[in-house]
């Protein structure tokens, strides 16, 4: 099938040209060979989805299938979802998976053309618009961009396209297949001396069976994966020219924001739009599911005129914060339900030598992507085209065809460039607004929400709390530890839970899977109800778990009058991965080696969503603020891509999650968000950024999470240096000092 | 509406809007430079950063009546090419993750070198401290900016 998104890149082919020929004229593949339209499974872990690949449409079916927005044919051949090699050795793969800041469209790409053995000058990234299946799951959230099934789906996608190479090659030739190698888009006869390059044999490889089980590379013979290849596209966003959701531009579009609920959980009681009409540039104002929608000539008339509206809202929801925390703080004092034991940790607490509690605190956190969330649709009576900075491709077109009524081949999605994700675009609540206030105007509109309104309409990293209790026996070591988790589960408002029976799975997250072994381990969990929107933020349950779960691990080291190297290494003994990359971080920091004066050193350690990592930081406090001078990574992510894009996420983690250890709180005063922007809820800034020491351990393990797990350990890393460098225990986000 | 003619990036472009409206609005929504971005709308994060006469201004609250007849230049007009000194050492270093403040970033940096040719650590973490990047892109914006110095 030879179906591909075209760019400018590729000639497009008239409509109206006959049967078989391309743009140009050249005679493309025989048409009507519909029996060799097979389906090629590239590998069940890609969202378990059929790929579908090999063979060719007819010209006819192709042109019934063509997309109003430019979609077009090109000759050439397409053995699969994600790969096509044009006659003239352009090789184009479709990025299924968004990109937002980690990457896709420069690291897939290498996966499938390492494996083709192609020249990768020759190659080009094309971002794939939402299909029900035909790239597995779309959805780059959980660290899973490369691991999971992209990474053997593109493997196998390039290998595949190879083995046809060849064969048509060696048939072309007349030798065995053995004979032939590849290299930079080439196929080679090393007996003869004969080379022919990949776009002289798409046509005739395009003919041939798709192989079911193609041979995949020894991780020795990778000549892309593993280097740091040109990103594709750090030029266009020095440029200003990458499109983000906010640069679509469709012709006779309006813009539009939308004005939710001032009030969590609210809905409109009056609304009054007069005013908001009267503003300049003001066309409409329309209710919608989420709220109310001003719609304009341009983005700024659009906020005046959101500005002018006079809404009220009701809502039974008026708790505070420190409401929150003491409804935690009393379901700690009831009954959990066990998420995880080990031994007998009520007796083994009562048998210690030495037996410390604490209970530690997170808070709610907002996302606060740098483009706020926002989406443009063209809804029309037979069809719907969104343009959407959206982690859930698949999501939003079934989303937006819910809302139209359409059926899902009628909608079509464009993935822009997104400005972060941290996973507050797998929700699909800012498609919804511009689907249906195209449907409410009759066009195209562009709808975006405010800094303000994006941060007050959020689905938070949830505040959940720990009551831990340990022990140590005679000799200093962890004898028992009990967590109790007392937090709500993503998804608390909307009913979308992973509640397994009663613990949810992310709530836990980051504590049921500390790999320390502990013979007397008991974490339970107890659910909190409180009605505030949560969702995936930015390693999810880790980011707040790690910071409880390490800070008390420190306490206990302490207690015991041990070093808190020395403390954890002994209890990693069975997980000689983790064990070796908290010794690589500890080499790194030339742990227990002399400080400057004032400051202090603490660790932080995870092993989350596929990725082990471990951090040192060196800290001081002056005046009553923390420094953070000084931070030593060491991750093991198994196979990585390209080293630079690794190094640049772990280091952007350590920013993610240290901007939340400093300064990452969301308030709630009578059931609304105090913060509005990034005065009141502020990011970390250049004149605070440590100096960031990254060692990547290189290995051929499957590729583990890259986006996500550097994140944790930073908090409880300055947490506990801030121990060391000042005696006061920081048992709370974001760290305050006495 | 009133009328503003706007110079920008050596062109003089006509726009028709409301006194109040901020540049940010009338490069994107009016004149069709996407290239600056919104992030916040109150000067705190600097995504939207241009240059007035060379210096680096954040356009999301200069309205259009302050303008007058200033010299605006975007990232668009910064090079034709990406030629920029700061723009060939961004792509060097692989500052860029998710991208979005980047154009800020670049303006800004830019507008620091020709005041500045040889800054130190310090002085660009003081003036780079007026723009927010999510991704955390910090050390090496530090890193292309001295490479931007020494190659100029």
């Amino acid at each position: 099938m030879t179906r591909i998104t075209t760019d400018s890149v590729t000639p497009h082919p008239h409509p109206d040209s006959s049967p078989g020929d391309d743009a140009e004229g050249r005679r493309g593949p025989e048409p009507t060979r519909l029996d060799r339209r097979a389906f090629v499974k590239l590998g069940a872990a890609a969202g378990g989805g059929l790929l579908l690949g090999g063979g060719f449409a007819s010209p006819r079916v192709r042109a019934a299938e063509a997309t109003p927005d430019g979609h077009a044919w090109a000759a050439g051949f397409q053995p699969n979802a994600f790969v096509h090699i044009a006659e003239d050795g352009q090789i184009t793969v479709w990025v299924g998976k968004s990109d937002m800041g980690q990457g896709v469209r420069t690291a897939l790409p290498m996966i499938v053309a390492d494996e083709l053995d192609a020249d990768w000058d020759l190659v080009r990234s094309v971002q794939a618009d939402a299909h029900p299946d035909k790239y597995g799951r779309q959805m780059p959230v959980g660290s899973a961009s490369v691991r999971g099934g992209a990474w053997m789906a593109l493997r196998r996608a390039g290998a595949t396209a190879r083995e046809m190479l060849v064969t048509a090659a060696a048939a072309a030739w007349g030798v065995p297949v053995s004979e032939c190698r590849t290299a930079a888009s080439e196929v080679i006869h090393e007996p003869s001396g004969r080379r022919v390059g990949y776009g002289s044999l798409a046509e005739a490889a395009s003919a041939l069976p798709v192989p079911t089980d193609p041979k995949l590379k020894d991780p020795s013979e990778f000549t892309l994966i593993g280097t740091d290849v040109p990103q594709v596209d750090a030029r266009a966003k020095v440029m200003g020219q990458a499109g983000f959701g906010l640069d679509v531009r469709v012709p006779g579009m309006r813009f539009a924001t939308v004005v939710r609920p001032a009030v969590l959980g609210g809905t409109l009681a009056r609304l009054d739009e007069a005013e908001a009409r009267r503003q300049p540039g003001v066309r409409d104002v329309v209710r919608i599911s989420s709220g109310v929608a001003v719609v304009a000539d341009h983005t700024w008339a659009a906020f005046e005129g959101a500005k002018a509206l006079a809404c009220e809202w009701e809502s039974d929801f008026a708790m505070s914060t420190p409401d929150i925390s003491r409804h935690h703080a009393a379901l700690c004092e009831g009954e959990g339900v066990v998420a995880r034991r080990e031994g007998d940790a009520s007796a083994a607490l009562g048998s210690g030598a030495v037996r410390i509690g604490a209970d530690y605190e997170v808070p709610y956190l907002a996302h606060a992507t740098m483009e706020p969330m926002n989406c443009t649709a063209h809804v029309q009576d037979d069809r719907c085209e969104v343009w959407a900075p959206t982690q859930n491709p698949q999501g939003t077109q079934a989303t937006a065809a819910r809302i139209t009524g359409l059926p899902v081949e009628r909608v079509t999605v464009h993935v822009t460039y997104l400005g972060c994700g941290w996973g507050r675009r797998s929700r699909t609540d800012f498609v919804e607004d511009a689907v249906e206030t195209s449907m409410k105007i009759g066009g195209p509109v562009q709808v975006v929400w405010t800094r303000e309104e994006d941060m007050r309409n959020d689905q938070y990293r949830p505040s959940s709390m720990i009551r831990f209790e340990g022990a140590l026996d005679a000799r200093g070591r962890l004898a028992a530890l009990t967590a109790r988790v007392a937090g709500p589960p993503l998804g608390v408002t909307d009913g979308r839970s992973r509640d397994r029976g009663g613990v949810d799975r992310n709530a836990v997250d980051g504590v049921v899977s500390m790999l320390y072994h502990v013979p007397n381990l008991l974490v339970d969990y107890c659910r909190s109800d409180v009605q505030v929107p949560t969702g995936y933020w930015r390693s999810v349950g880790p980011s707040g778990n790690c910071f409880m779960v390490e800070g008390f691990i420190d306490e206990l080291a302490v207690a015991g009058g041990r070093d808190p190297l020395a403390f954890r290494l002994e209890m990693l003994e069975a997980h000689p991965r983790m064990k070796h990359v908290l010794e690589t971080a500890a080499r790194m920091a030339d742990w227990g080696g002399s400080l400057p004066e004032g400051r202090g050193r603490g660790i932080g350690l995870v092993e989350d969503k596929g990725g082990i990592v471990a951090q040192i930081a060196e800290v001081s406090v002056q005046d009553g603020e923390v420094r953070v001078h000084r931070v030593w990574c060491a991750a093991d992510c198994g196979q990585i891509i390209h080293p630079g894009i690794v190094d640049a996420q772990i280091t952007g983690s350590i920013v993610t999650g240290l901007t939340a250890a400093l300064h990452g709180e969301i308030t709630i005063e009578e059931g609304r968000v105090v913060q509005s922007n990034f005065h009141d809820y502020p990011m970390l800034r250049m004149r605070e950024m440590p100096e960031v020491e990254v060692h990547i351990v290189r290995n051929h393990e499957p590729p583990g999470g890259v986006g996500e797990p550097a994140v944790p350990p930073i908090a409880p890393a300055v947490a506990n240096a801030v121990f060391a460098a000042t005696g006061q225990r920081i048992r709370t986000l974001p760290i305050r000092l006495a | 509406m009133p009328k503003f003619t706007l110079r920008i990036n050596g062109r003089a472009h006509e726009v028709e809007a409301p006194e109040s409206m901020p540049l940010l609005w009338a490069l994107r929504d009016l004149v069709g430079l996407t290239g600056t971005k919104y992030g916040c709308g109150r000067s705190q994060c600097g995504a939207c950063t241009v240059h007035v006469d060379g210096e680096a201004v954040r356009s999301c609250t200069l309205r259009l009546s302050r303008v007058g007849d200033r010299e605006i230049t975007t990232i668009e007009g910064l090079s034709a090419d990406g030629s920029h000194a700061v723009q060939r050492a961004w792509v060097a270093e692989e500052v860029p993750q998710c991208g979005y403040c980047q154009p800020g970033q670049v303006m800004a940096a830019a507008a620091l070198l020709a005041a500045n040719p040889a800054p130190t650590d310090a002085q660009i973490d003081e003036t780079l401290s007026d723009n927010i990047c999510r991704c955390g892109t910090y050390q090496r914006v530090r890193k292309a900016i001295h490479r931007a110095a020494r190659e100029g």
